[in-house]
């Protein structure tokens, strides 16, 4: 298990540094400048270059490099060129609305995937498993966006049980915190659990026609009890790893719902960030999520091995 | 207890909370806007969402801009200029304090001035005060700003938010905690989200009925429209979908506000590169252009036709729609003169408002018919500054100037769409040396008149002030005559 740990940590530490190249490149090619961006059309010659050398934009890409990942091996994220307060705080900012709202949606995928996919698995053919089938064709076809405006216009504006948008903080109590969550949770969840339900059925699917369960029924389990006891573990594979894989997005990938909702998310920063060029943001920031990507991969891997056992003993 | 028992309990208390606040008028008003600030020091950037949430209502200069875009005595109740217009007396309200309980004297205003003017400046208007030679404290509460040439646009040029008084105790975290002298105190900014505003209570002028202001940045339109109809904002300052304006006007629950803004929109010619060097060619452009049809296309209808680069509200306003006025054989007429007679094919490159994007189409179209064609980019704006403002890497574009009173850009030789001729340079110097306002007023019009005769542009619309508030909310700006959303004089209906 350590070996196995350690082979992981190694991969990680590359990824990260392939990734900061990577980022940085890309960031630094797009033309625009941040200072003229700021200064806007009326702005002196001498101006624009004071505020330049203020930012440091005046070094060598290598020099910048350098010092942006030096910075951050430090914790040291940068200083925004727009906000002009350090990227660090900002992220941690947003976090608190962008990892509530990646749980909250997970949450809710998974709590309508798993009854869903098992229960369709069970009655596989049957009508109960069409309707759901076709549930979930519909729900990964529906743009997220679109029926986020739905619910908006419904719940919102014809109901008013919900606020149309934005996000009255976690200083206001819990409820209060989740209750301007629930309708972008719901509309981020509604796709992902129609992804998920699917991969839970053809799991189970696949795993009630192996020869343990034959031997399971043989022995005088149920159906259902074959199905629980040993085919829903053997089945978590493949749905961890899509709930791995949801996660990430809803992490970073939320940004057209934050834009609907108005909610001051990760998302929203970057976006606001590039358009702004402020491109210590959008560094530091691709770069923290890529390293929150490759850490939940690295627990999704660590939870391989705890839900098999054969992965844990190859090592 | 059954579940109708709670309905029923959860709906009194519901009724009990309403009647509670009908009972005395509201004092607090959420104001959206969709561009956030990126920081917020009025002084030193150029974005007019530090001015939307700020001015007014936080900062206050010498001068102000009155809701007519008149200047009216700001920290200055009167000035005094020297018979030669060179120097300027101001004599400040006694007794003013900034918000963190120091007091306002003549030598912040000298800090201030110094600031923007300095070598190092980054105010992004630094042009404003070019012409001030020196800024001295005669007592605490009179400063005697002298010029190198007279100016007689001193007083409107200090009552831009980049000219606010601001304090050397205070500047060094006036990017996140503002302080200023206004009838509102800065309290809260929660970044992506809102800045929350309070009531000043020892403010040296007439006191703000509100209490507390906050400002929303919601950016996406039908988000915008979303907001307003499930009444989360109480006002939406700039709104952005105008399609969505009837739909406002026709329920009670709302006012709709149209005004006039500062920003006269024009569809830009680069005047040094071929073909647009040549007058033919920018006239032809000038006839070919329907500006009802764009104003309707891609305002839904909102916006005032112009003919130069001027505020038709402006008393000063020459009408020049005529001498441009569509016509589209001329236009052929005058491409043919100029040796297109087959047309030619140019760029068009969109900054991302949508009167830039979807006037564009419009624009397109028209030059299409008389033989123009275009390509058209669309850039963001940083990208449109680096290659249009900047690179001048463009036949056409299409941009708002949204700063007051900005004729004097066409004076600028490197500024993007090449003009600067010696005959306008020479009447900006006239219009700078000139105090006498009937002087300076015929200085103006025959400054319009001489870019509508070079056609250096077409001149499409000024962009109209729209905004969205609860009915019950009054005292809020109808025109902008800068960027601002002064909440001073706002209040609600009982």
């Amino acid at each position: 298990m350590l070996r196995y740990i350690l082979k992981r940590s190694l991969s990680l530490l590359v990824s990260l540094l392939i990734a900061s190249v990577v980022i940085f490149a890309a960031v630094e090619v797009v033309p625009g400048d941040p200072a003229s961006y700021m200064l806007g059309m009326n702005a002196q010659p001498d101006t624009l270059a004071a505020l330049r050398d203020e930012l440091g934009l005046n070094g060598s890409l290598i020099q910048r490099y350098l010092g942006w990942v030096g910075g951050m091996l430090q914790g040291d994220f940068g200083v925004s060129y727009t906000y002009r307060t350090p990227v660090a705080g900002m992220v941690a900012d947003r976090l608190a609305v962008s990892l509530p709202l990646a749980i909250y949606a997970l949450a809710l995928s998974t709590a309508i995937a798993f009854p869903a996919g098992i229960w369709a698995a069970a009655r596989r053919g049957r009508l109960g498993d069409t309707m759901v089938m076709g549930a979930t064709q519909l729900g990964v076809a529906v743009p997220n966006f679109w029926f986020a405006m739905l619910m908006v216009l419904v719940f919102a504006i014809g109901l008013r049980w919900f606020p149309a948008g934005g996000f009255a903080g976690w200083d206001k109590g819990l409820w209060a915190g989740l209750h301007s969550l629930t309708l972008p949770a719901i509309a981020l969840a509604l796709p992902q659990a129609a992804i998920l339900t699917r991969v839970m059925r053809s799991a189970l699917i696949d795993a009630l026609s192996e020869d343990y369960i034959r031997t399971a029924r043989a022995k005088g389990l149920t159906r259902g009890q074959a199905l629980r006891r040993h085919a829903l573990r053997n089945a978590l594979i493949p749905v961890l790893t899509i709930i791995g894989m949801q996660f990430s997005f809803l992490l970073a990938g939320a940004i057209i719902i934050e834009n609907v909702f108005y909610l001051p998310g990760l998302g929203r920063l970057i976006f606001q960030a590039i358009s702004a060029r402020d491109l210590i943001v959008v560094e530091s920031v691709v770069m923290i999520l890529v390293f929150g990507v490759i850490v939940v991969n690295f627990a999704v891997d660590l939870a391989y091995a705890a839900v098999d056992p054969r992965l844990r003993a190859r090592e | 207890m059954t579940v109708a028992s709670i309905h029923r309990g959860l709906f009194s208390l519901l009724a009990l909370t309403a009647t509670m606040s009908m009972a005395e008028a509201k004092t607090d008003i959420i104001v959206g806007m969709q561009l956030e600030p990126p920081h917020l020091d009025p002084t030193s950037a150029a974005a007019g969402a530090i001015d939307s949430v700020l001015y007014a209502n936080v900062f206050e200069g010498l001068t102000r801009f009155a809701a007519d875009g008149s200047i009216l005595p700001g920290l200055a109740q009167s000035w005094d200029i020297s018979a030669d217009g060179l120097t300027y007396t101001f004599k400040l309200h006694p007794g003013v304090k900034f918000h963190d309980g120091t007091d306002m004297t003549a030598e912040d205003v000298k800090f201030s001035l110094d600031r923007a003017r300095a070598a190092d400046s980054q105010n992004a208007q630094k042009a404003l005060f070019a012409g001030i030679a020196d800024v001295a404290v005669v007592d605490p509460t009179t400063v005697k700003v002298t010029l190198s040439a007279p100016n007689g646009a001193l007083p409107f040029n200090l009552a831009w938010g980049d000219a606010v008084i601001v304090a050397p105790e205070s500047i060094e975290g006036i990017k996140q905690n503002p302080i200023g002298t206004g009838a509102f105190k800065f309290d809260a900014w929660v970044q992506g989200d809102k800045i929350d505003l309070v009531k000043n209570a020892a403010y040296w002028g007439t006191p703000a009925k509100l209490d507390k202001v906050t400002f929303k940045f919601i950016s996406d339109p039908t988000a915008a429209f979303a907001s307003v109809m499930a009444e989360d904002v109480h006002v939406f300052a700039g709104f952005p979908a105008p399609e969505n304006l009837a739909q406002f006007a026709a329920d009670p629950r709302f006012q709709v506000l149209v005004g006039s803004t500062e920003g006269e929109t024009i569809l830009a010619m680069n005047n040094k590169q071929p073909p647009f060097d040549n007058l033919k060619v920018r006239q032809a452009v000038s006839h070919a252009i329907d500006r009802q049809a764009i104003i309707d296309g891609a305002m839904f209808g909102y916006g005032t036709p112009i003919g130069t680069h001027f505020a038709p509200h402006n008393p000063d306003y020459l009408d020049l729609t005529a001498q441009s006025a569509f016509d589209p054989a001329k236009a052929k007429a005058l491409l043919a003169e100029a040796g297109f007679a087959d047309g030619f094919t140019t760029t068009l490159k969109l900054p991302p408002p949508s009167y830039a994007r979807r006037g564009g189409e419009i624009i397109a179209a028209q030059l299409r018919e008389v033989g123009i064609q275009t390509e058209i980019t669309n850039l963001e704006w940083a990208q449109w500054l680096e290659e249009v403002f900047k690179g001048k890497n463009f036949g056409l574009t299409i941009v708002s100037h949204t700063e007051p009173a900005d004729i004097n850009i066409y004076a600028r030789e490197d500024y993007y769409f090449q003009y600067g001729t010696p005959a306008f340079k020479a009447l900006m110097a006239d219009l700078n040396n000139a105090t006498d306002p009937a002087k300076r007023s015929d200085i103006l019009k025959a400054a319009q008149k001489m870019i509508a005769d070079d056609a250096v542009n077409a001149y499409l619309f000024q962009l109209a002030a729209l905004s969205v508030a609860n009915a019950k909310v009054q005292g809020l700006w109808v025109n902008a005559p800068t960027q601002a959303t002064d909440l001073t004089a706002v209040s609600w209906a009982e």
